[in-house]
């Protein structure tokens, strides 16, 4: 691409390519990170970079739609937010341990 | 112009993932989101989606990256004690596999997404589009959004609240 490539238009397939390692960097914190509110972060990741495939392709197609569905994300994403810490606050309250290994049965 | 702009702001968001992913305290973490987050609302400028780009700050990286910081300080959460030791299995075939995830998306992407390039400013998709098309087309999806709203709310009151008896 040169020097050229720099100074022009950025191309789709970079939008989708850093998306890619966004959504990758998430799975490998959800998997790897033993606190449950890091994990929960490496969610809100992935997320974020699915929004970034929404958008990127609102813009390709010249349709405003993409951007209507990552504003439903952003909602969704509130929710959880808002219902999943109340949860794990209850999980605290009741285990006193906030790591995923330690919260490995159902019962109380 | 557009294309440094959009490989410093992409380097930044990469970069604070990956201090998410290793950093051992918590508030670390949050942090580092709030920077992606932010590198994020620079690249959906770009693209030319102002209204995204507004929501994105406030409604991220403004109230949901605060509701995780405040839980964090609420529960007084640390370090992690256990240091996290994988299995033989993860450590030799997870880095590895990886790399080939990656590349192979990165192979997908590059043969088989069109072929276009995006410029700043010429998108016409801008808040007023987003709002018109949000109250005529999507109006339903709009009010049940309004009512699982509301059930969160209520879901969160319901499981946080202290015990009364």
């Amino acid at each position: 691409m040169g020097l050229n490539g720099l100074i022009g238009p950025v191309p789709l397939s970079w939008y989708l390519m850093l998306s890619a390692i966004l959504f990758t960097l998430g799975v490998a914190g959800f998997l790897l990170r033993k606190n449950l509110i890091t994990v929960f972060m490496s969610i809100e990741l992935m997320l974020n970079a699915v929004n970034l495939t929404f958008v990127a392709f609102s813009r390709h197609y010249k349709q405003v739609d993409g951007q209507i569905f990552t504003f439903f994300v952003m909602v969704v994403a509130a929710a959880e937010a808002a219902v999943g810490l109340a949860i794990i606050l209850t999980v605290f309250k009741n285990r006193s341990t906030l790591l995923v290994d330690d919260v490995d049965s159902l019962r109380l | 112009m557009d294309a440094i702009l959009f490989l410093i702001f992409a380097a930044i968001a990469v970069a604070c993932a990956i201090n998410l992913v290793v950093q051992k305290h918590p508030i670390t973490s949050a942090l580092s989101l709030v920077g992606v987050m932010g590198a994020l609302a620079v690249i959906y400028l770009l693209l030319g989606a102002e209204f995204i780009a507004a929501a994105q700050l406030i409604v991220y990286a403004g109230a949901i990256m605060v509701l995780f910081v405040f839980v964090i300080m609420l529960l007084n959460a640390g370090e992690e004690k256990k240091p996290a030791r994988p299995s033989w299995f993860a450590k030799i075939l997870g880095v590895p596999l990886v790399i080939a995830v990656l590349g192979l998306l990165n192979f997908f992407v590059q043969h088989g997404s069109p072929d276009s390039t995006i410029t700043f400013g010429e998108y016409t998709g801008t808040a007023k589009d987003v709002g018109r098309a949000l109250f005529t087309t999507y109006l339903l999806p709009f009010e049940i959004t309004s009512v699982l709203i509301l059930v969160a709310i209520l879901g969160a009151v319901v499981l946080a609240r202290k015990e009364m008896d």
